[in-house]
């Protein structure tokens, strides 16, 4: 009773987050979860369909597309999104000049808007008087179609997705990077160790953490990745920027089917928890 | 790192309040003490069309100015009907009392008891037996009904005059074959660069529904008499295809761009760049409105060497939580506003000074009836264009027979997008590989149907 006094405005604090979580974060969760074995037009009485809404998401013409599409984009993102901020973070932090300015220039794609930004970007990959093209032609290479074929569209959204977001990233991972006891890198300086070999056996260790949380945070992140294909593709063309959230949102709001939406939305969260539930072993076998 | 918080506000958005209500008066008791009604209704022009938006408003000012009482509140949502919006907007409350909703959703939202049954307030719209049977029979289900029919087109090909005369073309002389389109074509994209002789949809359901336009034309359909599976694996389907992938192709005369969603081809022909579209004449409204399109620039002309014409429209119904008197108040909303001779939309004199273009044959619902006839008698006084730019257009749609929207439309629309954008992204694309994918997609999806 002492403790819960002493601490009762800690507690208020706790309240305030607790009801914020719940109400925008577990609530939504839970009724998404009723809603994937339920049939409904959120205006009649819903009937209980067992796993109906499962098999139909499953049936879907688009559903294996969707699932091999959201895979290569997580794939492909992390390759672009999470070794280069790293890389990028590794530079900065090496900087002696300029660094504030290169942190707000690296910053800068985060503060805009991700429709300003996907905008912005539906304009570089014009095929007509789009930016990239006119780069390439200005180094006498033909032009691509990026966003009009099967085979550039889905690299190109990636490219979109990375640039919009590796200035979080790369702040994060600097953040990491100058948390690190400068003694270990002047120890390992005489012991004669190179530049390679102090990142090997200094910066990774040390931030070894934070790579992993953050790899967690990226994979979490683009398996859920919708607004590139909605704004820019359409999920096409010929499905191939199809992914499980665009398709979650095609069932939901232009099928109304929000049932088999639901159930979708469900398998991707027990995929994501598969995957959280391996990166906090990680982390406390690291702790450990 | 992703920002996932995408969804989470695409979502939320939908979910939200679709419109800024305009202001309005208080509504002031009747004098008869009888109880005042609060109205809201959609379809109000947006802010980016300050002219029509104020017309709008001196409308409501005029409408309950002569019905003492009632209070009428406007939303702006713009498309008026938005599939992404409706069912959460109904759910959450913030559904209009008058909405609009297109043919291809009545059975859905009369089925799913989403509109009111309006049978015994009918008499507020006065020409109510003036709107064409055919119209009223597709709003009614078990002999109540549930909508005004609002609009009904067919299909035609849209065209940019302007583009015609500049490519050497007579532009009263339209293309009535599709070797002519595909003539014409070639000669405005070969004016240069960014010209693109005929836009066409490839992605978000807006490449499977011109498909459909496009197979009804040739005489084909999208499923079998009994809808149980797909038709559209025929030799009108290859045709369509084939003509596109030639088009894009052969004679690069359709651009490099893929078109996805509604807009997006609206926008390139209000560039004043595109030279022909498959489209109704409201195509002709919305890109000189919505698009800052030249109003003289463009025709419509009849649908080339069509079997048949998808038939598309809209009606006004009322929300199913409205009491009597809302419901009374909001159909006499619609009545004043849509369905009066000289009045709201149909205030000609006051389009042509807005530079609207009037002349436009715009709205077949009301047909041939004393109504019909004195709405285009007036139209044809004000007309803003010279209406003969229309003439081939108008006797193309009184004599093609019109064809209704596929069951499960939009699922079969979804399916056909791979196959339109297929033939407009890839040179190499196999048409029969397409339609056969497509086939097996949509039996799957009628059979899981049932």
């Amino acid at each position: 009773m002492q403790i819960l006094r002493r601490n009762l405005t800690a507690y208020g604090f706790l309240c305030a987050a607790l009801a914020c979580f719940t109400v925008f974060a577990w609530y939504p969760m839970v009724r998404e979860f009723i809603l994937s074995f339920q049939k409904t037009d959120l205006i009649n009485e819903p009937i209980w369909v067992g796993l109906d809404n499962f098999v139909t998401a499953f049936q879907d013409p688009a559903f294996g597309e969707a699932w091999l599409n959201t895979l290569e984009f997580t794939f492909l993102a992390l390759v672009c999104g999470y070794a280069v901020p790293f890389v990028v973070a590794l530079v900065l932090n090496e900087l002696r000049h300029a660094r504030a300015y290169l942190r707000f220039v690296v910053y800068l794609p985060v503060m805009l808007p991700p429709i300003v930004a996907v905008l912005l970007f539906r304009w570089f990959y014009d095929p007509g008087p789009g930016l990239f093209n006119q780069v390439l032609d200005a180094f006498g290479l033909p032009p691509l179609a990026w966003l009009d074929s099967s085979s550039t569209a889905l690299i190109s959204l990636v490219i979109v997705s990375t640039w919009m977001n590796m200035g979080s990233a790369t702040l994060i991972y600097l953040a990491a990077l100058q948390n690190i006891p400068p003694e270990l890198y002047e120890a390992a300086e005489l012991d004669g160790a190179g530049i390679w070999k102090r990142i090997r056996h200094v910066t990774i260790p040390q931030t070894r953490l934070i790579l992993l949380l953050m790899l967690m945070l990226q994979i979490v992140a683009t398996m859920q990745v919708f607004i590139e294909p909605y704004m820019l593709t359409g999920g096409g063309p010929e499905n191939a920027t199809v992914t499980v959230a665009y398709l979650m949102f095609q069932n939901a709001f232009t099928l109304q089917d929000y049932g088999s939406a639901g159930a979708l939305g469900m398998m991707l969260m027990i995929v994501l928890l598969v995957f959280a539930a391996f990166q906090l072993r990680l982390t406390r076998e690291d702790k450990a | 790192m992703q920002r996932s918080t995408g969804l989470l506000l695409v979502s939320a958005l939908a979910l939200s309040t679709a419109a800024c209500g305009s202001g309005s008066e208080p509504a002031t008791p009747t004098a008869g003490g009888a109880k005042a009604v609060s109205i809201t209704v959609a379809c109000q022009p947006a802010k980016s069309a300050p002219k029509e938006r104020q017309a709008w408003d001196d409308d409501v000012a005029a409408f309950m100015k002569a019905h003492p009482g009632v209070t009428v509140k406007s939303t702006d949502q713009q498309p008026c009907f938005d599939p992404k919006t409706f069912g959460p907007k109904l759910a959450g409350g913030q559904m209009e009392t008058a909405f609009v909703v297109p043919v291809t959703n009545y059975n859905d939202v009369i089925s799913k008891g989403q509109a009111l049954d309006i049978t015994p307030y009918t008499s507020e719209i006065k020409n109510w037996n003036d709107l064409r049977p055919d119209h009223r029979e597709l709003v009614t289900k078990d002999g109540k009904i549930y909508g005004v029919p609002n609009v009904h087109y067919s299909v035609g090909l849209v065209y940019n005059r302007a583009l015609f005369t500049k490519a050497g073309l007579n532009p009263d002389a339209p293309p009535k074959t599709w070797a002519e389109v595909r003539e014409a074509a070639k000669k405005i994209a070969g004016l240069g660069a960014g010209y693109v002789g005929y836009g066409e949809y490839s992605g978000g359901n807006t490449g499977g529904w011109h498909f459909t336009q496009a197979i009804y034309g040739r005489g084909g359909s999208i499923l079998s008499p009994d809808n149980k599976t797909a038709a559209f694996n025929s030799p009108e389907g290859k045709a369509v295809l084939q003509t596109l992938h030639d088009m894009r192709w052969v004679d690069n005369s359709m651009g490099t761009k893929l078109l996805v969603g509604w807009e997006s081809l609206m926008v390139a022909m209000g560039s004043g760049k595109v030279g022909m579209m498959l489209g109704a004449p409201d195509v002709v409204t919305d890109v000189v409105n919505k698009f800052k399109g030249n109003v003289a620039d463009y025709g419509i002309t009849g649908f080339p060497e069509a079997k048949a014409s998808l038939s598309g429209g809209e009606a006004f119904m009322i929300n199913p939580k409205a009491t009597p008197e809302e419901a009374k108040a909001a159909l006499a909303w619609i009545d004043f506003r849509f369905n009066t001779v000289g009045k709201g939309r149909f205030d000609f004199a006051r389009g042509k000074s807005l530079g609207n273009p009037v002349g436009v044959p715009d709205n077949a619902v009301f047909g041939d009836s004393p109504t019909g006839q004195a709405i285009q008698a007036d139209r044809v006084k004000n007309a803003s264009l010279p209406v003969t730019n229309y003439e081939t257009y108008v006797q193309a749609a009184g004599t093609i027979p019109p064809k209704a929207e596929p069951l499960h439309a939009q699922e079969l629309y979804a399916i056909l997008d791979v196959a339109m954008s297929g033939v407009l992204s890839r040179k190499d694309a196999s048409i029969d590989q397409l339609l056969a994918d497509a086939e097996t997609k949509a039996n799957a999806v009628l059979a899981a149907k049932g």
